[in-house]
């Protein structure tokens, strides 16, 4: 037993543990918590396998930016229950993801492939590097690079367009009327503390103030 | 350790994340879960990279970190415009595009 070795196994241990936390944690912070955790086994996973770019890139991008988002809309929306699915669902998820694992596991057991009892084929010490990789990127695959940067794009623009905050409300006289409601929000509301699950009465008597801030002519959005 | 174990591997967390989606109602989660999926596919792409010996698979992981970006950012953005019209965040009552 070698050092890569061990490392793959204390990495393979962490991907699987950060998987299933994912997925059996109730809180879904501490889901997004445990997936953290998976990825960065996996990148670990990526370095033993030559692939320096992609788990630089899996820990940057996906751990870190990623994975910032997410803990910002849970802490947004908060936690909300977590019922339990329907019967049906229940027990067949859980026994269909048993048989998807037993078809795989036939699949690379019956597998015509030599090299995959190898530890792969010879390469040099340059393989994986990002100088590789931008070579491929911007030769070999430059169309779905572009293709890519474009999805990027629209996702962005959709995202904003999705999320954004509908103004004004309609009025009678089709005039619109902008108001500003404020409400004292609940205490621990929008904090960490509220994403992590810490319960806190909501108080039900609480007069929003209303006030009319201007008018605006109907038209345009 | 030979490519195969990291084969297993990717095919473990593929089917938890098939399991979570199946069974988790939360639509926080189960965008979640398709992450464990598409990071067990890259795990295989990237594992027979190191196979064959060449950089292919690792780009071809690369534009699917892309493309697992693109689906959280507009998935996330879905569960914000959801949360302001004040719908439930369940995957199972939010049916009304069921025919």
């Amino acid at each position: 037993v070698v050092f890569p070795d061990i490392m793959f196994f204390i990495a393979a241990i962490g991907a699987i543990t950060g998987a299933v936390g994912v997925v059996a944690v109730r809180n879904p912070f501490y889901s997004v918590l445990m997936l953290i955790v998976h990825l960065i086994s996996l990148a670990a996973l990526f370095m033993i396998l030559q692939a320096q770019f992609v788990a630089a890139a899996q820990v940057v991008v996906y751990a870190g930016a990623v994975m910032v988002l997410y803990l910002f809309v849970v802490a947004y929306v908060g936690g909300g229950e977590q019922l339990a699915s329907g019967v049906l669902l229940r027990f067949l998820g859980p026994l269909f993801a048993l048989g998807l694992a037993v078809v795989l596991c036939m699949a690379m057991l019956g597998t015509a492939l030599k090299g995959i009892t190898t530890q792969g084929a010879h390469i040099g010490s340059h393989f994986g590097t990002p100088a590789r990789i931008g070579t491929l990127l911007l030769t070999k695959y430059l169309f779905p690079f572009e293709v890519a940067s474009i999805i990027l794009m629209v996702a962005a623009v959709g995202a904003v367009v999705l999320a954004r905050r509908r103004r004004g409300l309609e009025a009678v006289s089709g005039e619109r009327l902008e108001f500003r409601v404020s409400t004292a929000p609940p205490a621990l509301t929008g904090t960490m503390a509220e994403a992590a699950g810490v319960r806190v009465p909501r108080p039900q008597d609480m007069e929003p103030e209303v006030e009319v801030i201007g008018r605006r002519r109907e038209g345009g959005w | 350790v030979t490519i195969g174990w990291y084969l297993a591997v990717s095919a473990i967390v593929f089917c938890i994340g098939a399991g979570g989606v199946l069974t988790r109602r939360n639509p926080l989660v189960v965008l979640l879960c398709l992450e464990l999926m598409l990071n067990g596919a890259n795990l295989a792409l990237v594992a027979f990279a190191r196979l064959w010996g060449g950089e292919d698979g690792q780009v071809f992981a690369l534009i699917v970190m892309v493309i697992a970006a693109c689906e959280v950012t507009v998935g996330l953005g879905m569960i914000v415009a959801i949360y302001r019209r004040h719908l439930p965040i369940d995957v199972d009552e939010l049916n009304e595009l069921q025919g």
